[in-house]
């Protein structure tokens, strides 16, 4: 068989940082090749190099066996690769066809473009509605779009940027199937992502980078999940809080308790529907539902955010809370840690603030939850994602008398970060004896770190029978369809 | 050459051109600077600090007027809260108006500049008219509400310290207490103040507005109380606009206004000296401020994109 792309030695650094190290990667013609590493192992780098985004300081490329060299990603266009970024580069005020119209030339005969989309939609069997505005298309069909766009210039090779990191779990399955069918069809897809699981799914090779360059280029059956994980961190999985058990004998009173909740938003739409909840110390409670399902309203009534329309709300006076979007809702990007501490109890405070104290009450805490920052001045924004989160996680243990209630924890954070997150999640369960809620999206991750699990099904709240011994992945992804 | 020697002698020559030039021009400035420099740390957008001046200077006049009898000091303190209050009045219904409808306050404020000027125009040549009714004009204000001059022979009067003192104050309130942080969170991120805070963003908006609009009112009573002692239509040459100059100068910090607001005193002082010896238009000192401006903010644009491009690298290189 032959290879659709082959990168070889490929140099490139920003500034004074090596992003790329002699990275190797070798794509057969009719495979899905996953490229897995952490966070600033130059997957994307490598990338963008392939596309012709970034003009690599040294390396070959080739293309069906061909030398090639890319000033431009018009130029990876025109040799057949397409790519399909994290984040949509869609005109959101335009419709899909002309979305996908753009970059053409000469005059735009629309009801020939949008023949030409639906036929192409048919083809590829990824449907779309021409003619919808992207603002109005959930993240799932913008994502079919992107793709769409690329197989219409003619995409022999695909590359996929974590595209499932904004689906959910059964959008992310049917995307998968998708790759899978357009494989079988002759393509050829590259698949960025830091889901090992998902990797290991779908891929038929898989490369790992690690610091810039390749560590581990085998085909899937070679390949097990920890070795992934030994390539990936560059050491074994470590010990962890996970250890840690769950409390033996429930407490009598619950911390967090909903009793027959029903939320009606602004617009009249029904979120939740006679939900009951009840959190006890030293728990983690994982939730899981599909997009929309009213587990965002349920986070942020415990929380303490949002009033229900009916039904009873028992909570401790202070509830922590971490939301999913940390650089907008939980922390000012351009402020110290210092500031972003006092954050916390800006609403409340009255008269002077103390900054002396609150710098070292800063400090103290980034020694206890280990963050890795310049000391207390050091800007938010400076910090990587992993360690933004773990200062959110601690600010808000700090600060919460008995609950804390965590929204998508590991959002953008690779395997290592995700597992310190998590740590501090449990600890402050075990160890804090908080009453912990956790949503997310990843079923894996709430398998992971909760002692029971509830299901957000269409505003009703379910508890799974069992704790997380009866929460397997098939009976969560049915629960979560509403499906007995 | 020489017009830049006449520019230099008018801000800085003598003591004259320090302190009956320079520094009575900065006043205004210092005062509406401040006021510029407050709202935009809150992220409120007042451009309309023309205007508040205005109504504070028409309010101040007003009160001035019937404050005849009154014993000094009483009478300063209450033509300069009046001016305050109008000011605040003022820029409390674009407050209003963004609070209630999401009208943007970069619209609303600069239409009421416009309402302001013609309310000024109408009220000189109706209500406030002087006596006489030759002149579009007030009458002077008395004695006793004519704010003290600080050196006898000297026009510099109490403004000036007014303005410094409440630039000093804002600072110290801005960085040391809580309703100061709760103005700069507002300001760096509406979102984070309240999901992590709990801030009320809508009241401190509303607050930093009222008083935004309120020193902006103080500069218009200042001017009346202690250079024109009368209301006119020509009273402010632009000093709300200009002040939005002092404050992106400043970097938005109130200790750094009081620098700026004497800086552009200076170039109009100066400016109006060169045109007036060396018949260099006094558009002159303009094109300097706008061209400090400009720098500033283009220094300001590249240190941020050398930021994002330094903290670019983890995210480029990244997943």
């Amino acid at each position: 068989m032959s290879d659709a792309l082959v990168l070889s030695d490929v140099r490139h650094s920003f500034g004074r940082t090596l992003a790329l190290d002699n990275a190797q990667c070798r794509v057969r013609r009719g495979t899905v090749h996953a490229l897995l590493g952490e966070n600033g192992a130059g997957k994307s780098t490598l990338m963008r190099v392939a596309f012709g985004l970034l003009s690599a300081d040294g390396g070959r490329l080739e293309v069906d066996g061909r030398p090639v060299h890319f000033r431009s990603s018009a130029d990876a266009i025109a040799a057949g690769i397409g790519m399909v970024h994290q984040h949509f580069l869609l005109v959101p005020a335009l419709t899909a066809t002309e979305n996908v119209a753009l970059g053409g030339r000469g005059l735009l005969h629309r009801a020939r473009a949008v023949a030409r989309v639906k036929a192409f939609a048919d083809r590829s069997g990824l449907s779309a509605d021409p003619s919808m505005r992207v603002d109005q298309m959930t993240v799932g069909a913008q994502q079919r779009l992107e793709i769409l766009r690329a197989l219409a210039h003619d995409s022999r090779v695909l590359i996929l940027d974590e595209p499932t990191a904004v689906l959910t779990p059964e959008e992310g399955m049917s995307l998968l199937r998708w790759v899978r069918g357009f494989v079988d069809g002759g393509g050829t897809a590259i698949l960025i992502t830091h889901k090992l699981r998902e990797a290991l799914a779908i891929a038929d090779d898989v490369t790992v980078l690690r610091r810039g360059r390749t560590v581990l280029s085998r085909p899937r059956v070679e390949v097990d999940e920890a070795m992934l994980v030994e390539a990936v961190t560059g050491d074994a999985a470590s010990e962890s809080a996970l250890a840690l058990p769950a409390p033996a004998r429930r407490p009598t009173e619950p911390v967090l308790a909903l009793d027959k909740i029903d939320l009606i938003d602004g617009r009249g739409v029904t979120r939740l529907r006679d939900a009951s909840l009840e959190v006890y110390a030293g728990e983690v409670v994982g939730v899981v539902g599909v997009e929309g399902s009213g587990q965002r309203e349920l986070l942020r009534i415990l929380a303490g955010r949002l009033r229900p329309t009916r039904g009873r709300v028992i909570a401790p006076r202070r509830v922590g809370f971490v939301p999913e979007d940390r650089l907008a809702d939980a922390l000012v990007p351009e402020m110290t840690l210092t500031e972003n501490l006092v954050l916390a109890e800006a609403g409340s405070a009255r008269g002077r603030l103390d900054w002396r104290a609150a710098t070292e009450r800063t400090a103290a805490l980034l020694v206890s939850a280990d963050v890795r920052a310049d000391g207390p001045s050091a800007l938010a924004r400076e910090l990587s994602g992993g360690n933004q989160q773990k200062f959110v996680v601690a600010r808000e243990r700090a600060r919460s008398d008995a609950a804390l209630v965590v929204e998508h924890p590991t959002r953008g954070l690779d395997i290592r970060a995700s597992a310190r997150v998590w740590d501090e999640l449990l600890r402050a369960a075990r160890e804090q004896q908080l009453a912990v809620v956790v949503y997310s999206p990843d079923l894996d991750e709430v398998r992971a770190i909760a002692d029971r699990v509830v299901v957000c099904f269409a505003g009703n709240v379910r508890a799974m029978e069992g704790g997380t011994a009866g929460s397997d992945r098939a009976s969560l992804g049915r629960a979560l369809l509403g499906v007995n | 050459m020489d017009a830049l020697m006449a520019l230099w002698d008018g801000a800085f020559g003598s003591w004259y051109a320090v302190l009956s030039a320079t520094m009575v021009r900065a006043t205004p400035l210092l005062l509406v600077g401040l006021a510029v420099a407050l709202a935009f740390r809150a992220g409120v957008l007042n451009i309309g600090a023309e205007g508040q001046l205005l109504v504070g200077a028409s309010a101040a006049t007003a009160t001035s007027l019937v404050l005849t009898a009154w014993p000094r000091p009483l009478a300063i303190l209450v033509m300069a809260a009046a001016g305050a209050l109008a000011g605040a009045g003022w820029a409390g219904i674009a407050a209003w108006l963004r609070r209630r409808f999401a009208v943007l306050e970069v619209i609303s404020t600069l239409m009421l500049n416009f309402v302001a000027a013609a309310l000024v125009s109408w009220l000189v040549r109706g209500p406030l008219q002087e006596p006489t009714g030759v002149y579009s004009q007030s009458a002077t204000i008395p004695e006793s509400a004519r704010w003290p001059l600080l050196i006898s022979g000297h026009r510099l009067h109490l403004g000036f310290v007014v303005g410094v003192l409440a630039a000093l104050g804002a600072w110290w309130i801005l960085t040391r207490t809580a309703v100061g942080f709760r103005v700069r969170l507002v300001g760096a991120s509406p979102r984070a103040a309240t999901s992590a805070g709990g801030v009320n963003v809508a009241r401190t908006v509303t607050g930093v507005f009222l008083v935004s609009g309120g020193l902006a009112g103080l500069a218009g009573a200042s001017e009346i109380g202690g250079v024109t002692w009368s209301l006119y239509e020509g009273l402010s040459p632009g000093y709300g606009y200009s002040a939005i100059a002092v404050a992106l100068l400043a970097r938005l910090d109130p200790r750094g206004v009081i620098a700026t607001a004497l800086l552009l005193g200076a170039l109009e002082a100066g400016a109006a000296s060169m045109q007036r010896s060396a018949n260099v238009p006094a558009v002159l000192g303009q094109v300097i401020v706008a061209s400090l401006v400009l720098g500033v903010l283009g220094a300001q644009a590249l240190r941020y994109r050398g930021l994002l491009r330094r903290g670019g690298v983890a995210k480029e290189a990244g997943a």
